[in-house]
Order: C-alpha cells, then structure tokens, then sequence
C-alpha cells in the first residue's frame, strides 16, 4: 500500500479526555436528574416478583416449615425451601458455610428460610406471611470474645467459633519501655448504606441456564457461587451488570442472586426481586464491629519501641469475608508507623449477630481507631504535639512492617501530615453573631453559642491496595478498535463493576491516552469475557485500569505493525490523535486509513506483582501489593451541655501516585471522609441480643450536608514504580483517617477520654 | 384497600362517617413511610388533598385559625412573624421537601409523642378543631394527646383547623437531633412567654407518652418573672425551670437515647430557650 494521499501533516485536534483529565462521567447527570436505571427499576414482560421469608430470631431450631397456606394463594407461582436448591446448599466468599436457605436452623436475625413468586409483590409478601414456621428458640451467642474464649458458648459452626486467628510477631517479644499506654476501644457496627436496595433481574434461558441482570462488586464470584448452587455449569449461568447504586461492599456477597434464579427455573419466567429499606438492613453484611486491647511502649522522647494488641472483630453468623478482614486488622494494626516490636493477636468470630463482612477500610477502620487513639495519648502523656508524636514515628519507603514486608515505594506519611497541618484554620466562631446552620445542633437551635467549644484533632491511615495473602488477583479486558464512520473507535469490555465510583470513565480515559483516539465506547459489564475481580480494596483502577491499558499496548503493537507493513516503513511509531505518528518523519497516515475495514480485538489478564501467604505463626510475609496514605485534621464545635458535635472542618491530604481523574479523585476523598464522619458521630446498627433495632434511614442516620463540612483537599502524585501510570488506590484511605481525626478533636474540646465510637451525645455528657 | 377522594369538606366528613376506619392522608410524609415499610395496612385512604379550604388560613380575632392541610413551609413563610414557636418547630421538621407536603394537621393526627408541632401549640394554648357530620368541637392541645400516637379524636372525626393566638411575647423550640437536620427529635421543648396574661407556656416532646406541658414549671416562672421591670433572670430561677422541665418528662431509653440524657437535654433546652426568650422580652 503505498502512503496515502489524504493524510494530513500534522495532528489538527489533540485528543481530550485522557489519563490525568477530568472528562464529566456518563452517569453524573442522569443520576443527579433521577433518570438513571438502577438495578430496581428493571422490568421485562411477564415476570413474576419474589420475597423472601426470614427468621425474627438470631438463633433457633427450625422444626418445621408448613407452605400450605402459601401455596394456596392466588397469584403464587413458586414457595421454595432449602428442600429445592437444585445445587450446593451452602455459599460464601472464603468459606462456603452460609445455607441458601436455612437448613433446621437459624443463626441470625433475618436468615433467609424460603422465598416466594408471585405475579405482584404485594401477593408474593402476603403469601410469605402464610408460611408457618415452628421454632425452638435458643440462647443467642453475642458477645464476640465469649465466643472466642469462654468455654460456655454454643459452637455456632464446625470447627468453632473462631473464623481466623491471626498473630503478628515481630522483633523482641519481651522487650519494655520506660513510658506504656494503655488503652481499649470499640467501633460499632457500621452500615454501608447504599441508597439502592439489593435487587436483580433472573430470566431463564433457552439452553436451561439463567440470565441474571444484577447490582454486584464482583460478577464472576456470584457466578462461581450462583452456578453451584444451581447445580449448573458457569457457562449457563450469564450475568449482566444492572444500574449499581452503591456499594462500599456490601455487594461483595451474594443477596437474592441465587433465590431469583432458583424461583425463575422453577417457573419457567422472569423474576425480580427488590428488597425494602428494612429488608436491606438484613440483607447485606456489615462493618465488623470491634474490641481491641493496645499497649504502646515508648522512649520518654516519644519514639515507638514496641505495639502490643489484642483485637476481637465480630463477624456474626457467616465468615463471608472475616478472615481477610482479620488479616488487614492485624498487618495495618499499628498504622503508618515504624514500630521495631511487635506482638498482635487479632480473632475474627463467629456469633449470632448479624453477618459483618467488607465495607469501605475494611480491618484498616478499626484499627486506625485504636491506634491513632494510643497516639494521641501517647502526646498527651509526654506533653508532646500531635502531628509532633506521629512524624517522629512516621514509616517511609524502606521501613518494615509488622509483617517484614518492606515498603518499597513512596509513602508520604510526615509530609502529608505536615501539609495537613499547615493549611489554614477555619475562623473560630464569631461571639456576636449566630448561623444556626453553623452550630452543633444546627437549625435545631439547641445552642446560640453557649457550651461550644472548639477542638482541633489529626488522623492518618494506612490501607493496604488490592488482594493480598498470594490471592491470584487478576482482571481481564478485552479492546477493539475499528473504524466507524470514518473514525477510530475503540470499545472496551470488562467485567468490572462500576458502582458510583466512576471506573468507566476511567476506563475511557486510558483507552484515549493508549490509543490515541477520541472515541471510545464501554461495553456491558457482563462474564461475557473475563473477570475483572471485585470492585473492592481501591483496586479497580490499579488493577482493570492496568488490564485496559495492556490490552490497549497490545491492540496498538497490532495497529503499528500494520502501519509499518502497509506504509513499508521501519522503526518507532505511536499512535496520537487518530493518527500514525513517527518521531523522525512526522505524522504518516490517518488510523482510518491503516485499518480500513479491518478490526483489531484483543483480550489481556493482566496481573499485578504477586504477593504471598502470611505466616500462621509469626505473621511474617510479603502479603500486600501497596500501601495508601491519608491524613485528615479535623475542627469540631461540641456543645459540651448537650453533647452534640458540628465538624466545622475536614481537610485532607493523599497522595494517590497519580490522579488518573483528578474529580473522581477528590470525590472519593470527599465521601470516604463523610463516611468516616459518619462512623465518629452517628452511624451504628444498634444490636441488642443479637437483634437490629433501627432498621430504617429514620434512626440508621447518615451525614447530611449539613453535617458535612466543605474539605481542604490537598492530592499529592508520588508515582509508586510498581503500578501503571505509578497509580495508587484511592476509595478507601479517607474512610480510615477521618474518623479518628473527628473523635480526637472531640476529645480536644471536650476533655474526655472517648474510647469508643460513634460517639453519642450521652458519651458526651455522662447520661449513657 | 379502598381509597377516597373526596372533593369537599362535607364529602369528606361523610365518608369518615361512613368508613370510620378510613385513614386521612395529606401531606403522606407519615402514612406513606408507613404504607412502604409495611407496618401499617389501612382499610382505606381518605386523601384530603383535594380539599382547598383546608389550604387556608385566616386571622380571627387575636389570632389565628390555620386549616390542617397548610404546609410546614407556608407556616414558615406566611405566619412566621405571628407564630414564631411554630415556625422554629416547622423549620426542624425533616427536608425542604417534606416541609413542603407535611402538614400540622398530620402531626396531629398520627399524634407521635416526636411530632415537632406538638411542643409549640401545647406552649401557645392552641386549640384543636375537629368536626365529623355530627358538628364541629374545639379541643384544647393539652387536651388532644391521649396516648403514644392516640389523640382525642372519635372515629368518624377529622382535623379541619387549630386555633392559636398570636404571639404576645417571645417564643422559642429547641430540640435534640444526634445530626444537624433531617432527624426525628430525641427529646424537644417548646416555650411560649405570655406578657399580656402574665404567664407561661410550655410544651416537652418526645420525653414521655405523649407530648405534654410541664405545669410546675410553667407555674414556677410565671412567679418569678419580674414582668413590669424586667432584669437580668437570676441563675437559680434558671436552674429551676429546668429541673422543673425535666421532671415534668418521663422519658423512656430506646434507640434514640437514653431517658437521662433526655431529662438532661431538657433541662438544657429549657434554660437556654427561657434565657433567649427573656433576653428578648428585656430588649423590647
């Protein structure tokens, strides 16, 4: 083919929208204007509705389960039981231990028993009121370290109590030092709290497998599970993802996927199932509350000698992901600090609470807790500053962690701390005026002033990024670039889930940088290709990002090796704004031109570097692939009368490696540190013997924008040599800081010592 | 399940006769919430949202009468100025949208011991007007509140309208929210300060089965108050009114606090607010 003539000589329109841009995402205003599809709003002709019966005990004997009033209804197509799982009884994301439905017993308050189809949903729920159940109600098992220790407690599993033991011992197991703290703490059980109920689509297919159209973290592990409990091969059971609306983990285990999918192969149509507001409070795991015992020891100077801890994290009645949780709990335990000895314990447990499994920091949550509560302690007991006490200790690139593992690329703990620190305070309140909305209280007016005082407080967090423990984490994308009406389009497929936090437009970005094209559409998510692993531990851009940008690497190997046979030329060439471009001659031929009819489509599983299995013992190994850093400085008013807090301020610093979308960026920082908010000051599931008692967004509170201060955000780009693009995850390290920022401000103003969070307006004012 | 709407007042009141079980809806900010979470499955609805009149109020005598249909937010904006305990109380009742749909007479009729109206109407002396096609009676607030959502209405009745005088004095609510909007009351206080009268005015909700006015105190300050030559208030008589407020709540523990704090919270409130009040009635 010899050059063509229609090439034009330089590049006329730079591409826009690529990696390090902001391009607006495509689901922004849709969202924003209610016209978004959510995975609730699906409809297809002639489905049915399902609903689900579940248990209003934490722990019983089921004796028996009488459906024959349920099956009198009319309108009823399908009552099934655990009699009627075509496949494997049990599921679970590391140990297969939770029953499809229950099977003679109970282990916690909202345990699926049996569902329903029915053609409305109003039928199908009164048709679940009609199944008669007849238990023997028995003892519940609540407390997570009598369900570790004590000798008394039911075994609520084979094997016991324990989901994992992990200790970490590192350096002088005996070693002292001339100043300990002490100190124990407790986190509630947190919600996720995503604004879109649990819900999903299942449509029997033709060959006998299932079509399931789904909100999910991860489409292949439901596939895996779904499949096994359906008794089906994975390549009959195809998911779709839905309209995801939210996450923060509490996807990650499976919900109705396998209940709709046995009621629409049972009767032959579509089935839908949408949880309420309440039924989602039972649907989905939660944060694992906490109990952790710490000892610092330190020289008078305040230099770290030695971390002891015992850490308890409830995992309720399932394991779902517990183990991995009880792995960063105990690796994270002593934070971003360089601490030469250490010795930690730390039990994830079995009880009759409800299931605690992955949500946003995930083991890291808890400990900053702790941990960043010893230190401050630790700067009150030597007189030394805050910030002071944490930069004399602050790990960097070389340190060891408690594992051994050494930190081998940047990690900015003293700088991102010393950024924080010098960022401009907010004026304090002015004494001859009122805002009610800036008072603690707010529009409530419970204070013109009176009883505020104001507290300044710091928090940093360490997350580990990406699946650790030698997890063979991988993703899959598949890229095709062709030429559609005269321009080089590229489409992108993955399986990975976007669920709010904007991957697809990151996905886009990477595909115009590699490629050097302006359009590019994203497919589906769908187990069409390969798995794109979960949406969670800030990984998706790290590891689908790395997939897009290899397969892209490779789709343009292709396009230039096609440029250099059909333009018979030699040497470098890349690929910019739609053309073929060479260093020495300039631009060569329109991408248009080189391809022609053709389409190029390559598939890659990308990986990240390995990582290895911890020793059972000792807690020692290269377990995690990278470490992410945020600091947050938290400005609290408390009114000490009433015990009500107003964060007036919560500025940030993270270093990301590289802001693939510097928007997306910073909106991940702003909602994980509104999370963490949350945390410090009003979210908890209430749990009393073993029972939720405020299932609903009327007493399960979540920060306004009235309780969400404007942020500071500083982002710093240090390139971590490991990733693409030198990319550090983002989603999960301002969830870490920001609560124990909050809770030691709190602690500023007010004087006490708050050991547990959220903190409630009766910690406050001594009335609990 | 039946639903009516009726286009008129005396429609309206023939069906509640006739269905005496029918439930009235409005603004639906409470029975919606409850339809959806399921807790509650009326035999019929008895939507009032068609009836204009209930929109409306009107100026009588020294006072008002204020249809059970008006919105949080028009009280907000129209009555503001002559009913400033009520509008503090509307402005803390959930979002901009609810206040936008919700209405008084919905707090009265679920009669929720949280409801945010109770505390200023028990403080201003209101009276509640219901009529059923029997005729019409005016029942007094502190009258209204029977029981943890029960009021003193008779099964075919309605709420057309309540009756509240203007303020003649300062007014204040305060109430506890564990986040800064959008949240049921822990606990709130409602204070009314009557000059021409000489006397006091309170409401606590959410401190007891049912919103209710604490008397003593009510009582006590009217006699402390130095009204023709008014000085600074002296701390005790501070102190006073409020142990007087929280002992007039008996407050239970649940989800959303503990019945100490509530005692406590009271007794903060009722300082504060006595403090703004008669700050305010110093300086005028």
């Amino acid at each position: 083919m010899s050059r063509p003539t229609s090439a034009p000589d330089r590049i006329t329109t730079p591409i826009s929208g690529g990696v390090g841009a902001s391009p607006p995402r495509p689901d922004g205003t849709l969202k924003v204007k209610g016209e978004f599809a959510y995975s609730s709003d699906m409809w297809i002709d002639d489905m049915l509705w399902g609903a689900t019966l579940r248990s209003p005990h934490p722990y019983a004997r089921i004796n028996s389960v009488d459906l024959t009033e349920a099956l009198k209804v009319p309108g009823v197509h399908a009552v099934l039981t655990h009699d009627d799982v075509p496949g494997q009884m049990l599921f679970g994301l590391e140990h297969t231990d939770q029953p499809v439905l229950a099977v003679d017993i109970v282990r916690y308050q909202g345990e699926a028993i049996a569902v329903v189809a029915a053609d409305h949903p109003e039928t199908a729920r009164r048709a679940i009121a009609k199944i008669v159940v007849d238990y023997d109600v028995l003892e519940p098992l609540t407390d997570m370290e009598e369900a570790v220790h004590s000798t008394d407690a039911p075994t609520l599993h084979p094997g016991g109590n324990v989901v994992r033991h992990l200790p970490i011992r590192r350096g002088d197991q005996e070693v002292t030092a001339p100043v300990v703290i002490r100190g124990e703490y407790e986190v509630g059980m947190q919600d996720q709290a995503f604004l879109g109920p649990e819900s999903g689509l299942a449509v029997p297919a033709e060959d006998g497998g299932i079509d399931l159209y789904i909100a999910t973290q991860w489409l292949h592990v439901d596939q895996k599970q779904v499949a096994a409990c359906l008794g089906l091969p994975p390549e009959k059971v195809r998911l779709t993802l839905a309209g995801v609306g939210g996450a923060f983990g509490a996807r990650e285990d499976l919900s109705m996927q396998v209940h709709a999918s046995m009621l629409a192969l049972r009767t032959g149509r579509p089935v839908k199932m949408v949880y309420s507001r309440e039924e989602s409070f039972f649907g989905h795991v939660h944060r694992h509350p906490a109990k952790m015992y710490y000892e610092h020891g330190a020289t008078r100077d305040g230099k770290l000698v030695y971390v002891k801890a015992r850490m308890f994290l409830d995992g309720g009645a399932y394991a779902s992901s517990t183990g991995a949780v009880v792995a960063n709990a105990a690796t994270l335990g002593v934070g971003p600090y360089e601490v030469p000895n250490v010795s930690i314990d730390c039990w994830g447990t079995y009880t009759n609470n409800p299931p605690c499994g992955a949500m946003r920091g995930f083991g890291a949550v808890q400990a900053a807790f702790a941990y960043e509560s010893q230190m401050d302690k630790l700067a009150a007991e030597l007189g030394l500053d805050p910030v002071d006490v944490r930069v004399l200790n602050a790990m960097s690139e070389g340190t060891a962690m408690p594992t051994g593992q050494i930190i081998d690329s940047p990690a900015p703990v003293a700088e991102l701390l010393r950024r924080v620190e010098a960022m401009p305070l907010p004026d304090a309140a002015p004494t001859d005026s009122y805002d009610l909305r800036q008072l603690p209280g707010g529009v409530s007016n419970t204070t013109h002033g009176e009883g505020v005082v104001r507290g300044i407080g710091y928090g940093i967090g360490i997350k580990n990024v990406c699946f650790s423990e030698g997890f063979d984490d991988f993703s899959t994308a598949r890229v095709r670039l062709e030429i559609i009406a005269g321009e080089p389009t590229a489409m992108v497929h993955t399986a990975a889930a976007e669920v709010g936090q904007g991957l697809v437009t990151v996905q886009a970005q990477i595909a115009r940088t590699e490629l050097g094209v302006e359009r590019v559409t994203i497919h589906p998510a769908d187990t069409q290709v390969g798995s794109g692993g979960s949406t969670s531990a800030s990984r998706q851009t790290y590891v689908t990002g790395g997939a897009v940008k290899a397969a892209c690497e490779k789709v343009r190997g292709m396009v230039l090796d096609l440029a250099r046979e059909r333009l018979d030329i030699d040497g470098e060439l890349r690929m910019e704004g739609g053309k073929i471009v060479s260093d020495r001659l300039g631009v060569l031929a329109a991408v248009a031109d080189v391809l022609g009819d053709d389409a190029i489509d390559e598939t890659v599983e990308w990986r990240h570097r390995p990582t290895e299995a911890l020793d059972p013992t000792t807690g020692q190994g290269f377990a995690h692939v990278q470490y992410a850093f945020a600091v947050h400085r938290a400005v609290v008013d408390v009114d000490v009368d009433l015990g009500l807090v107003r964060v007036v301020a919560l500025d940030c610093a993270q270093d990301v490696g590289k802001a693939i979308n510097p928007d997306a960026v910073v909106g991940q920082i702003h909602g994980g540190s509104a999370q963490g908010l949350g945390l410090a000051v009003m979210e908890e599931i209430q749990v009393k013997g073993g029972k939720i008692r405020n299932p609903s967004f009327t007493d399960y509170l979540i920060p306004t924008i009235l309780d969400m201060p404007p942020m500071k955000v500083d982002v710093l780009e240090l390139a971590d040599p490991h990733a693409p693009y030198g990319l550090r995850g983002v989603g999960e390290p301002p969830t870490i800081s920001s609560t124990p920022a909050i809770v030691a401000a709190i602690r500023a103003a007010t004087g006490l010592a708050i050991a547990r969070v959220p903190v409630r307006p009766e910690d406050i004012t001594g009335t609990a | 399940m039946e639903f009516f709407k009726p286009a008129t007042w005396s429609e309206a009141l023939a069906i509640k006769a006739e269905h005496p079980d029918a439930t009235p809806i409005a603004g639906g900010t409470d029975i919606m919430v409850e339809l959806n979470f399921d807790v509650r499955r009326p035999g019929a609805l008895l939507d009032l949202t068609e009836i204009a009149e209930l929109r409306e109020w009107s100026a009588v005598g020294d006072g008002f009468r204020v249809g059970s249909g008006v919105s949080y937010a028009r009280i907000i904006e129209e009555l503001g100025a002559s009913l400033p305990g009520l509008a503090m109380a509307a402005r803390t009742v959930g979002s901009p949208q609810i206040r936008n749909r919700g209405t008084v007479g919905g707090n009265l009729g679920a009669a929720s011991p949280a409801g945010d109206s109770h505390p200023p109407l028990l403080a201003g002396a209101a009276d509640i007007e219901v009529a059923s096609v029997r005729g019409t009676r005016r029942i007094p607030a502190a009258e209204f509140y029977k029981g943890v959502k029960r009021n003193a209405m008779e099964p075919d009745e309605l709420i057309a309208a309540f009756h509240i005088a203007a303020a003649d004095g300062p007014q204040q609510f305060a109430k506890i929210g564990t986040r800064n909007a959008m949240v049921i009351a822990v606990c709130s206080f409602g204070l009314a300060l009557h000059p021409s009268t000489r006397t006091v005015g309170t409401g606590v909700g959410s401190a007891a089965p049912t919103p209710r006015r604490a008397s003593d105190a009510e009582t006590f300050l009217a006699g402390e108050l130095e009204w023709d030559s008014p000085g600074p208030l002296r701390d005790s008589v501070l102190v006073r009114f409020g142990e007087l407020v929280a002992q007039a709540a008996s407050p239970i523990d649940d989800v959303r606090g503990t019945a100490d704090y509530r005692r406590h919270a009271l007794s903060v409130m009722a300082r504060r607010t006595l403090g703004w009040a008669w700050d305010s009635y110093r300086r005028n």
